[in-house]
């Protein structure tokens, strides 16, 4: 099992911009995350770390090196081919995004719309079970602006891991939230994303929660810190 | 059967998004009934335009129409000889011809003696079959000289004048600076052209316009024989007659009148026009709306990208909205224009009415 890494990254390049104004953000990244792995992404701001995020959950297109994400060759690939590479990963992001004219249940269902062979009713079921997973059977008819910014997050992880995603990607989950949920959110995480067997890549500032890591990366000026200086703190 | 099962599993995001906001919703909805009702009343100038024009035409129940070949429309019908009419009588299947004479003409109203235009008809009373029913009932008022039957769809304020004919005690007033007396009611309604119509017998129209000869006509009515084909006699008629006369059947008559209204004059281009903005002005009240929405739900549309919506189903959400507000929009402004149509009907004595070929979209037909 541990053979084939969910994600592999050999010698990858990223830049922004053209011609002078060209900018290289990532240089010569190398990374292999293992199936079933959480692993915490540090670095200061404008690091490269949610360049690299965005590269690894298919948002953007690699443009040099490789990026093999479960299995499946990324650099260069087709719009249409990194749509459907997305629908294997669950995206949680700073902010929750939810949808204001989605109820709660409304909104985890558009996290298996996405997948043609669930029924109506399958995705309601399994919509609230999952809701009622992230403690919040009471409210799956509330309206994003009816919850607490700790239950909305909560509601986005219900949306991102709704579907059983191989791939959970999340981008500073705690930073909108105050100590104690933003505590909360990244062990519901953890418990949830043990119960599936998902592999988890994080990107956070927040010194609270490293421990629930099987590894820490630091990103700095673009360059991915060699592993062996931050070693698994299992 | 894929897509319907792909419609009923969807969530309808461009509704729920746009009922969310009920306020905003409602704002869309009336820019968006505002732009249809600006487009239906342009359409329904149009319509009355064009039915204005052709609504004397209509009421003539002959079977064919010959016209002298410089006529521009039904109003400025060139003369031609009124020979013209016997020789028709020689084709076969026609029965009877006889000859119509018109003339736009000033008139006073009879109480309060403001000018008006109208337009004078002369016909021959005897030939009752080349009327409408409701006007032959009334034939026999006009063979009296200068005895003239009135419309009271005319523009204008004619209550007291129709109230008096009703009583039977008959109005007078001046024409060419003769007397005449209006002894009847008949019903058409005015044009761009003219206030209304006045019918008179063709011996009281040549007493009233003395410079016009009898022998000159402006257009010759032609009855058919039972069975006859229109089609088949109105090209015989035109390979017989000489080429100083036109022949129409009557709805070729209508067409041309039609032709007329809607090619040659300003005003119907101009309506044209005004739909067309109309159109545009709704066109950009609807991106505007679009757009607005769209900008508001950026960051939740990027978030439905990332878990691997494609572009499509963006645009699905775009698509929903635009179809409800077109939709939702357009039965209330129905309802309005219908209003705004009696309105104006009541105020000029137009033909403005809402047809269902343009409740249903298809305005340039004529159902």
């Amino acid at each position: 099992m541990q053979s084939e890494p969910a994600i592999q990254i050999q010698r990858l390049n990223h830049s922004f911009g053209k011609s002078n104004l060209k900018k290289q953000v990532l240089f010569d990244v190398n990374l292999d995350i293992f199936a079933g792995e959480i692993v915490l992404m540090t670095g200061p701001s404008g690091s490269g770390k949610t360049t690299l995020l965005t590269l690894v959950g298919s948002l953007r297109s690699a443009q040099e090196g490789s990026l093999k994400i479960l299995g499946q060759e990324l650099c260069g690939a087709r719009t249409r081919t990194l749509d459907r590479a997305r629908r294997n990963n669950g995206y949680i992001f700073q902010a929750h995004n939810l949808h204001s004219s989605l109820t709660a249940l409304q909104n985890v269902m558009m996290g298996l719309e996405v997948h043609p062979h669930y029924s109506k009713a399958q995705m309601r079921d399994r919509a609230s079970a999952m809701l009622a997973q992230v403690g919040l059977e009471e409210r799956i008819h509330y309206f994003p602006d009816d919850l607490s910014g700790g239950q909305k997050q909560r509601v986005a992880i219900a949306r991102a891991l709704v579907s059983h995603p191989k791939l959970v990607l999340a981008d500073e989950p705690t930073a909108a939230l105050d100590s104690k949920s933003g505590r909360n959110v990244v062990e519901l995480m953890q418990r949830l994303a043990k119960e599936q067997g998902c592999t988890i890549l994080m990107v956070t500032h927040d010194n609270r929660i490293l421990d629930i890591a099987d590894r820490i990366v630091h990103m700095e000026d673009g360059y991915l810190a060699p592993q062996a200086v931050l070693a698994s703190r299992r | 059967m894929n897509l319907l099962r792909s419609f009923v599993r969807r969530t309808p995001l461009g509704w729920l998004q746009l009922s969310k906001e009920k306020s905003r919703l409602l704002v869309a909805l009336s820019g968006v009934a505002f732009a249809d009702i600006l487009m239906l009343m342009q359409l329904g100038f149009q319509g009355a335009l064009f039915e204005s024009g052709v609504q004397m035409p209509k009421s003539l129940n002959a079977d064919i129409i010959i016209t002298g070949s410089e006529i521009i429309n039904f109003n400025n019908a060139d003369t031609f000889p009124r020979g013209r009419l016997y020789q028709a009588l020689d084709v076969p299947g026609v029965e009877q011809a006889s000859p119509l004479y018109l003339s736009l003409t000033r008139w006073k109203h009879p109480i309060t003696l403001e000018k008006g235009t109208v337009l004078l008809l002369g016909l021959d009373p005897n030939l009752e079959q080349l009327t409408r029913p409701d006007v032959k009932a009334q034939l026999d008022k006009i063979r009296l000289p200068d005895r003239i039957l009135f419309d009271q769809n005319m523009r204008g304020d004619f209550d007291a004048v129709i109230a008096k004919i009703q009583q039977g005690t008959v109005p007078t007033t001046e024409i060419n600076e003769r007397q005449v007396r209006l002894n009847g009611l008949i019903s058409v309604g005015s044009s761009f052209a003219s206030d209304g119509l006045l019918l008179a017998s063709d011996q009281t129209f040549l007493r009233l316009f003395p410079d016009r000869a009898s022998t000159k006509v402006n257009l010759g009515l032609l009855q058919l024989a039972p069975g006859a084909n229109a089609d088949q006699v109105a090209r015989r008629l035109d390979s017989y007659l000489p080429d100083d006369v036109q022949v129409f059947t009557r709805q070729q008559f209508v067409e041309f009148e039609y032709g007329y209204w809607k090619n040659n004059t300003a005003i119907g281009f101009i309506f044209t026009l005004g739909v067309a903005m109309g159109f545009v002005v709704g066109v950009i009240i609807v991106y505007q709306v679009l757009a607005t929405d769209v900008n508001s739900h950026l960051e939740e549309y990027a978030t439905f990208r990332a878990m691997g919506y494609g572009h499509q189903f963006l645009l699905g959400i775009v698509l929903e909205e635009a179809v409800i507000l077109a939709v939702v929009g357009f039965l209330p402004s129905l309802g309005i224009a219908v209003g705004l149509y009696h309105l104006t009907r009541g105020a000029t004595s137009l033909p403005v009415f809402m047809t269902l070929a343009r409740a249903g979209g298809f305005w340039w037909r004529r159902w």
